[in-house]
């Protein structure tokens, strides 16, 4: 064994008590970590989770049809603006216009080409899955019971791969061929109905308000009903086939959305934008969508940084005092180490060693704490489906960073009694030491 | 011996401490002991002994003068160069033998080369064991040292200061904290050593009956190196 790790390893066996303190220190800190970032990570991605059961990653719609001043109205609004740098108007006796261009009602429209589209966004790095939709808003009837929906127009197979309602499914089968419907258990409460159930769909023709419009409807049979975990999802969606929504929204073979999975939940943001200039779509990915969950999340962290800020300068401050008085104890023994020949570098590695070697030791046992601490608050309490009200989050990243912060500490805090140490002067320790 | 080469050359050896106040505590030292020799440094207290066994153990720099070990002028050497040569060169014994209380025997005794190469060998354990059973401490080789009464952990001391045959000893009143019957097995030790391997030694002493068995005695009062005798003169005084 190097000559460096027997004399540490034989002063860190020596000195049992103070090794089992700077020890506890290590473990008790690296314990917290763990079980802090378990519990913050848990809750974060089960939100997160819980988010996107019911969000595509990246949605691709047609941008927005913009009202245009025709140009003899264009010329006179510029005549009419009131900023300095307006061009001076041609005639200064021609009465100026005040025009206000109203924002156009939008009507559901389609992708165009969505099928290249669709092969397009798919070849795009990141994306694993994409799926076409019709999707506006509806009303779903029966007997005397009406109510508001989304109504939800998919292909089954593409449409599970983005959203796993099949998994989610409280009664029935998730089959949306012909006339099936699948919904939301809120809908069918509200509704009164139950697995083959008929129920009566209308959407006004082109999924958009407006006077004089047709109401197309449609008869269909409840096939499935989910429980995605949000109330607005469960009350509101109904999903039937692509062609079923294309008929009753007038959109014969279109796709209103093509919606998106990526493999990386925060590289949505990045996809979308490469998506957008891709195909000349809007693309709006579940962070642009959910930017207050992403402000809460990223305090979450803040938080969760600060206090591991402050446990690590706790720590490490343990560990440093405990090594310098262990430096000061052994000062004789160290000018004796230099005097028979021991160079200064040796004995400073030493003392790193003993650092180094108390950081590796406190995060195995920290780990194991934290892991434990983790797995008894998950227990504490569950929700009414048996999932824990408090999830954590324990993974083999969570313990390397743990591990590395720790070994990390222990070096770092033993760096200035190391120093010290290989700064004595032999002749002065062992006669003062 | 007087033909034997020198081990230790000190050239008007001069050592100043204070930044402000400065006090002279040796003035201009000059000294030589050939190989073989087993010398003895006597004087006062607060005559500069220790101060000049430091300079002479490279655990301290001369404010001027010279300290040639074996041939090698020491003035130039940087701390890493000093602290590798004192490292083969010189063997310690200190008055509290000074061992290190979390190794055994064997372990003490091996420091020095252990220290040196970085890892340890079959070779420097074996001659460890040796050593240990030359000084009468064969059947407590894997003892901790602080099993160990007074005397033995001295004779452990000597032979840690033995053990990577360096070219002078300096013992510093190592038999200062013995009991008479102690004291005497441990310079016996050093007398043996001495005569059979050739070992050359410098012993601080406070004890005339030790000087007196000395081959060369030098004084050294108020920082001045007032008298070589041989040992009969300074047995006769002492």
């Amino acid at each position: 064994m190097p000559f460096e790790w027997f004399v540490a390893l034989r002063y860190l066996r020596e000195g049992r008590a103070q090794t089992a303190l700077i020890l506890a220190a290590v473990s008790v800190g690296v314990s917290v970590i763990v079980f802090l970032s378990a519990l913050i990570n848990g809750l974060q991605t089960n939100l997160i989770k819980q988010t996107l059961g019911f969000q595509p990653h990246v949605t691709l719609v047609p941008h927005e049809i913009l009202a245009r001043p025709l140009a003899s109205l264009a010329s006179r609004s510029a005549l009419a603006s009131p900023s300095a740098t307006s061009p001076a108007p041609a005639d200064a006796t021609a009465p100026a216009t005040a025009t206000t261009i109203e924002r156009s009602p939008q009507r559901l429209r389609s992708i165009e080409r969505w099928q290249t589209v669709l092969a397009q966004v798919e070849r795009v790095p990141g994306v694993l899955a994409a799926s076409p939709a019709v999707s506006g808003p509806a009303f779903a009837t029966r007997g005397g019971a009406e109510k508001a929906v989304v109504l939800r127009g998919v292909d089954p197979e593409r449409f599970l791969a983005i959203i796993d309602v099949r998994a989610k499914l409280v009664a029935g089968r998730f089959l949306v061929a012909g006339d099936g419907v699948v919904i939301g258990a809120g809908l069918a409460e509200l509704l009164g109905v139950r697995l083959g159930d008929k129920l009566r769909l209308g959407a006004p023709d082109g999924g958009g308000a407006g006077e004089g419009r047709e109401t197309r409807e449609a008869m269909v049979t409840v096939t499935g009903i989910f429980d995605l975990g949000n109330k607005e999802v469960n009350d509101r969606w109904a999903l039937v086939s692509l062609r079923q929504a294309q008929t009753l929204f007038d959109l014969p073979g279109g796709a209103s959305t093509i919606e998106l999975k990526v493999a990386e939940v925060f590289d949505a943001e990045r996809v979308a934008g490469d998506v957008a200039e891709l195909t000349g779509l809007e693309a709006n990915s579940w962070m642009k969508l959910n930017a207050q969950l992403l402000v809460g999340l990223r305090s979450q962290d803040s938080s969760k940084y600060m206090i591991q800020f402050f446990v690590v300068i706790a720590v490490t401050l343990g560990i440093a005092s405990v090594l310098i008085v262990s430096v000061v104890q052994k000062s004789r023994e160290i000018g004796i180490l230099r005097a028979v020949g021991t160079a200064s570098g040796r004995v400073l590695r030493v003392f790193l060693i003993q650092g180094g070697v108390v950081g590796v030791l406190g995060s195995i046992v920290g780990s194991g704490l934290g892991t434990l601490f983790s797995l008894f608050f998950e227990r504490l309490a569950s929700n009414p489906d048996g999932s824990p009200t408090f999830p954590v989050d324990l993974n083999l990243g969570l313990y390397a960073s743990a591990s590395l912060l720790a070994t990390g500490i222990g070096l770092v805090a033993a760096v200035i009694p190391a120093r010290r140490a290989a700064r004595l002067e032999p002749a002065d320790a062992i006669r003062y030491g | 011996m007087a033909d034997a080469p020198a081990v230790l050359r000190v050239e008007k050896v001069v050592k100043e401490f204070g930044d402000h106040v400065i006090t002279r505590v040796l003035h201009g030292i000059d000294l030589e002991l050939r190989a073989g020799e087993l010398a003895a440094l006597i004087g006062p207290s607060g005559s500069g002994k220790s101060t000049l066994l430091n300079l002479i153990g490279l655990l301290d720099r001369p404010t001027s003068g010279r300290v040639i070990i074996d041939g090698h002028d020491t003035t130039g050497l940087d701390d890493t160069a000093l602290t590798g040569f004192r490292g083969r060169t010189l063997g310690f014994i200190f008055q509290f033998h000074h061992l290190l209380p979390a190794f055994t025997a064997t372990e003490n005794v091996m420091m020095p080369a252990y220290a040196g190469r970085g890892f340890p060998t079959k070779a420097m354990r074996a001659r460890a064991r040796e050593l240990l059973g030359e000084v009468g401490l064969g059947d407590r080789v894997d003892a901790p040292v602080t099993d160990l009464s007074g005397g033995q952990q001295q004779r452990v001391a000597v032979a840690r200061a033995l053990a990577h045959d360096p070219s002078l000893v300096l013992a510093d009143e190592p038999t200062g904290n013995l009991d008479t019957e102690s004291a005497n097995e441990v310079f016996e030790l050093m007398r043996r050593f001495n005569r059979e391997r050739g070992t050359t030694f410098l012993v601080v002493t406070h004890d005339p009956r030790i000087s007196a068995r000395c081959d060369h005695v030098l004084e050294i009062v108020d920082g001045r190196l007032t008298e070589q005798a041989d040992a009969n003169d300074a047995g006769a005084k002492g």
